[in-house]
């Protein structure tokens, strides 16, 4: 059991990935920090979720004898049943199979998308605003540059180019296109913090300024990062779905939570299996995102402490 | 003085205020009764969290809705608890007025000053708006600001702290109030502006007649200004009486405690301070005893049981303490940590060198020109020596942080030179000027701001140990010796900083300042955002660690009764330079230089009768700005020894900058051409 949280802890703790680093296991505020979170018992039930979402979608598909691309030609659009536990689609696929095989997809792409995006933010905004000079202007040049580029207008060109690759490269795309505006309000918070007389007093002690954007500046605003990345991973899910109509990432036969969501909003009443499973699987995954993102958020916020202590005293 | 016989202006009786809060229900003010007469100056004394500003606020009306106010507050008989926020705003501004504590925020940033004291008149019924605008420039001149009809056009961000803190007393003055109450008024201001704002609010009294509650911590401002002083704890008066019997015969040991835990200017250096042991209670769950009881001395079993009423001992004093019946006990209360110190004049640790930090002011957004400059600090030179306490000590703006930052930066400097330890910092490599990095630490002034609020405290402690490459298991062993070391328990390192009080907090910044065991510690303002009782434990603890340790300090302050207490030697800045430098005592008891005069002159002294007898020398206007010096020398605009000089004289002042030279024994230096040696205190 606990091998099992450790594990995906990474992952999932990884929303405020800037922190992570800082969990240095010995360290006394990773174990701290760790102590405060597993209090939070909230938080570790969205881990335990995460862990459950990505269990079920990759062994469920042992216990299916149908493929996501296999079609049955004895049901088309029948509810579910013992046969098919999640009904079958207008062509007779496997519902079942196909949201978990969406599933498999859209965690990964949402979760990667969401600290991938942040972590940028978080190293292109803190070097901005702690360096400031000409590494300031020259990050902030490519910001503004690629704020007002069209994303779509740049994943248009490069699209032929892609074609056919792995679906990852889709989440590089969705990320390269996330972190801007995010970015610059790191900098922002980076050029209070890096006033304040405790980054003085580090840097007057000898520390190196990578430490103290580590140790001190990303923790500092680690709610606003690990809000940013939660709000991510769900919105990326869905992006991806409009991706995929520029004839880009996961194509048909294959499918993603955000391909069946879209197929599926238009018989969302009069084939609500179509639609259900594939929503409600996302609307969890949000929820466990978020909620292990609030937990982290109060293990490194010490104001908070009492709050989650009483919680837990309850 | 008082006049008992006349009815008060307001009288507070068994007021009690609480709030709702995380924990449980505050109770900030615990059954205060006290007293106003016309024209008396009432001076409330205590500690932050103390009930002060909170029972004012009552008085005032202006406490937020969730608090919970009983008990009876009448002014001219009649009773203001109760009445609804429309009727008290007949009275308040009228006939009650309040001098807050922040004059930066206490004025509207978007209108002149002359139109808000007008409004104060004619929101209360007063004349044409002609009239109030007349009657509000000659209120304005009143409180001393030249130019009065001029700068009434002004808006306050063209004026400076002390100068809009008078705006404020020309405000709570404009409709002839029976009542002042004044909190906090000059704590945001510089020393030699604080004495001529206290100046002012004691012609705001005769003018008016007004009876006047000044509520400060400060004991050498009520020394000089209260007819009578209350001194609260945890909520409730502990001692009340006329202004000398609270300084000679005080009878609450909390009063005795608070009086001997400040720093004097009259008294010898190097004398140990008395501070009072622990922290003041929590209001949310107090005790059944006395709540001072067990940072008490004279704690006997009966205080712990009950609590003890405010008692008479005299006609006119009145005391909350079981023991107060009792002769006085003879004085030591406490043994205070012995503090000497033996200057060997070893080696020099750090020497500074003509050293200037000029900082460009820009203008124009693309091209990005110099339209001047302003000079923070401006060719100074000093030496520290081994084991010896260096005070700096100056106004805000004279250039002290940017020095210690120069110094700290241990880079090259624009022009001068540095030296720690004999090495020149501009001949460093990244290496040695790591290593130089041990040898000289810092500990901030805001004990909140300087400690990363997301970093527990071991984390705090080991930083600089982790950033010079100590092993890890050393760490662990020597982070819980540094927290014994400054008076803390080693199983404070699991906590976050939040969680300790504001002296705690210093006690652990000059843990972390001595983790790496410098041989220079730099001090910025160490000890100005504490209360006086915190205040003096932590300057014993740095006196204790200097001999114990044999550092070097370099004590920046502003309050030159702090640094008299643990100073050998001081420097006084005045816009960018050194006007005088020397031993402690010489500087102390024969300053020369006339800027240096009236600082310590303007430092009021907890003690009425020596108070009142002092000679003040009070500056006029203000520190001009260092992107503007006056030629010649920089003080010349607010001296009084120029101004009494003949224009013959005075073109020396103007033309020629005055160079630091010798004029006393054991390199008393001063800055002027016309220093005089004059005793201030």
């Amino acid at each position: 059991m606990s091998a099992s949280i450790t594990d995906p802890h990474s992952t999932a703790a990884s929303p405020g990935s800037p922190a992570q680093p800082l969990i240095e296991g010995r360290s006394g505020r990773g174990r701290l920090v760790l102590r405060r979170f597993l209090r939070h018992r909230l938080s570790v039930i969205g881990l335990v979720c995460i862990v459950a979402l990505y269990a079920l979608a990759f062994l469920g598909p042992l216990f299916t004898p149908w493929g996501y691309a296999e079609q049955d030609p004895t049901a088309y659009l029948s509810p579910p049943s013992a046969q098919h536990w999640f009904g079958t689609s207008q062509i007779g696929e496997d519902v079942f199979a196909q949201t978990l095989r969406g599933l498999q997809k859209s965690l990964t792409i949402g979760l990667l998308v969401g600290i991938i995006s942040t972590t940028i933010a978080a190293v292109v905004g803190t070097a901005a605003g702690y360096f400031g000079g000409w590494v300031d202007r020259a990050l902030m040049w490519v910001v503004d540059l690629l704020l007002v580029i069209p994303a779509f207008l740049i994943i248009a060109i490069l699209s032929p180019a892609f074609r056919g690759k792995t679906w990852l490269i889709l989440v590089v795309l969705l990320a390269a296109f996330s972190w801007m505006i995010t970015a610059r309000i790191v900098r922002g918070l980076t050029l209070s913090l890096r006033e304040r007389e405790f980054v003085l007093a580090a840097r007057f002690t000898g520390v190196p300024p990578w430490r103290i954007i580590v140790r001190h500046i990303l923790p500092n605003m680690a709610s606003i990062l690990i809000i940013d990345a939660t709000i991510t991973v769900g919105t990326a899910i869905l992006t991806e779905t409009g991706l995929s109509f520029f004839g880009f990432g996961v194509q048909p036969p294959d499918v993603s939570l955000g391909t069946l969501i879209a197929n599926g909003t238009n018989s969302a009443l009069t084939f609500p299996w179509l639609f259900l499973f594939s929503g409600g699987l996302l609307v969890l995954t949000v929820l466990s995102v978020n909620s292990v993102g609030d937990g982290l958020r109060d293990a490194l916020d010490p104001t908070s402490a009492r709050g989650s202590r009483r919680r837990s005293g309850d | 003085m008082t006049d008992h016989v006349t009815e008060p202006v307001l009288s507070v009786d068994d007021l009690t205020v609480s709030f709702p809060s995380e924990q449980g229900r505050v109770t900030a003010v615990r059954g205060l009764s006290y007293r106003v007469s016309p024209g008396e100056v009432l001076g409330i004394v205590g500690e932050s969290g103390s009930g002060k500003s909170v029972s004012s606020m009552a008085v005032m009306g202006l406490l937020p809705p969730q608090a919970k106010v009983t008990g009876s507050i009448r002014f001219q008989g009649r009773e203001l608890l109760g009445r609804s926020d429309v009727e008290l705003s007949q009275i308040r501004g009228r006939r009650i007025s309040m001098i807050f504590q922040d004059p930066l925020s206490a004025l509207t940033p978007v209108y002149t000053v002359g139109d808000q004291v007008a409004e104060a008149l004619l929101v209360h019924g007063a004349q044409s708006r002609q009239a109030a605008s007349a009657r509000a420039v000659e209120l304005l001149d009143l409180v001393g600001i030249p130019g009065a009809a001029r700068r009434a056009k002004s808006f306050p961000h063209e004026f400076s702290g002390g100068m809009r803190q008078r705006v404020v007393i020309a405000m709570a003055i404009a409709n002839d109030p029976d009542l002042i109450i004044a909190d906090e008024p000059t704590t945001a201001l510089d020393v030699t502006v604080q004495a001529q704002v206290l100046a002012v609010l004691a012609t705001a009294r005769e003018v008016t007649g007004a009876g006047i509650v000044l509520i400060t911590h400060d004991l050498g401002v009520v020394a000089g200004l209260a007819d009578r002083v209350q001194v609260m704890y945890a909520g409730r008066t502990v001692e009340t009486a006329p202004v000398d019997e609270i300084f000679y015969h005080p009878r609450m040991p909390y009063t005795r405690g608070l009086l001997a835990s400040i720093p004097r200017l009259d008294t010898g250096p190097r004398q140990p301070l008395i501070p009072i042991e622990g922290q003041p209670p929590s209001l949310v769950s107090l005790g059944p005893g006395c709540p001072f009881a067990p940072r008490c001395l004279l704690v006997i079993d009966h205080c712990l049981t009950t609590e003890p009423d405010l008692a008479p001992v005299s006609d006119t004093q009145r005391s909350a303490c079981h023991r107060s019946g009792e002769a006085a006990p003879p004085a030591p209360l406490v043994s205070g940590v012995e503090c000497y110190n033996t200057v060997s004049h070893s080696r020099v640790v750090l020497r500074v060198e003509h050293l200037v930090r000029h900082y460009p002011v820009r203008k124009g957004a693309i091209l990005r020109r110099q339209v001047g400059t302003v000079r923070a600090v401006d060719d100074i030179s000093f030496e520290l020596r081994e084991q010896e306490t260096l005070g700096l000590v100056g106004e805000s703006g004279c250039g002290k942080t940017s020095a210690l930052m120069e110094i700290l930066n241990l880079a090259a400097p624009a022009h001068g030179r540095i030296e720690v330890l004999g090495t020149d910092v501009s001949a460093l490599d990244r290496r040695r000027r790591m290593q130089l990095r041990r040898d000289l630490q810092v500990v901030f002034q805001d004990p909140i701001a300087s400690l990363d609020p997301r970093l527990p405290v071991f984390d705090v402690l080991a930083e600089p140990l982790r950033a010079h490459g100590v092993a890890t298991t050393e760490i662990r062993r020597q982070v819980p010796e540094l927290l014994r070391m400054v008076g803390l328990r080693p199983e404070h390192a699991g906590r976050y900083p939040a969680e300790f009080s504001g002296g705690q907090r210093q006690r652990i910044g000059i843990a972390r300042a001595l983790a790496l065991e410098p041989k220079v510690l730099v001090l910025d303002e160490p000890v100005s955002a504490l209360d006086v009782s915190i205040q003096a434990g932590v300057l014993n603890l740095l006196s204790e660690l200097q001999t114990r340790l044999g550092l070097a300090l370099l004590f920046v302050a502003h309050d030159l009764a702090v640094v008299r207490h643990i100073a050998d030697r001081v420097a006084v800045m005045y816009l960018g330079k050194i006007v005088e430098i020397g031993p402690i005592n010489a500087v102390y008891t024969g300053p020369q230089h006339p800027y240096t005069q009236a600082l310590l002159s303007a430092i009021p002294i907890p003690d009425p009768a020596k108070e009142r007898a002092r000679e003040r020398i009070l500056l006029t206007g203000d520190l001009p700005s260092p992107a503007d010096v006056p030629s010649g020398c920089r003080f010349r605009t607010r001296c009084l020894r120029y101004a009494a000089l003949t224009p013959g004289l005075q073109s020396r002042c103007e033309q020629e900058e005055p160079a630091r030279e010798q004029r006393g024994e054991d390199g008393h230096e001063s800055a002027c051409h016309y220093a005089t040696a004059h005793a201030v205190l």
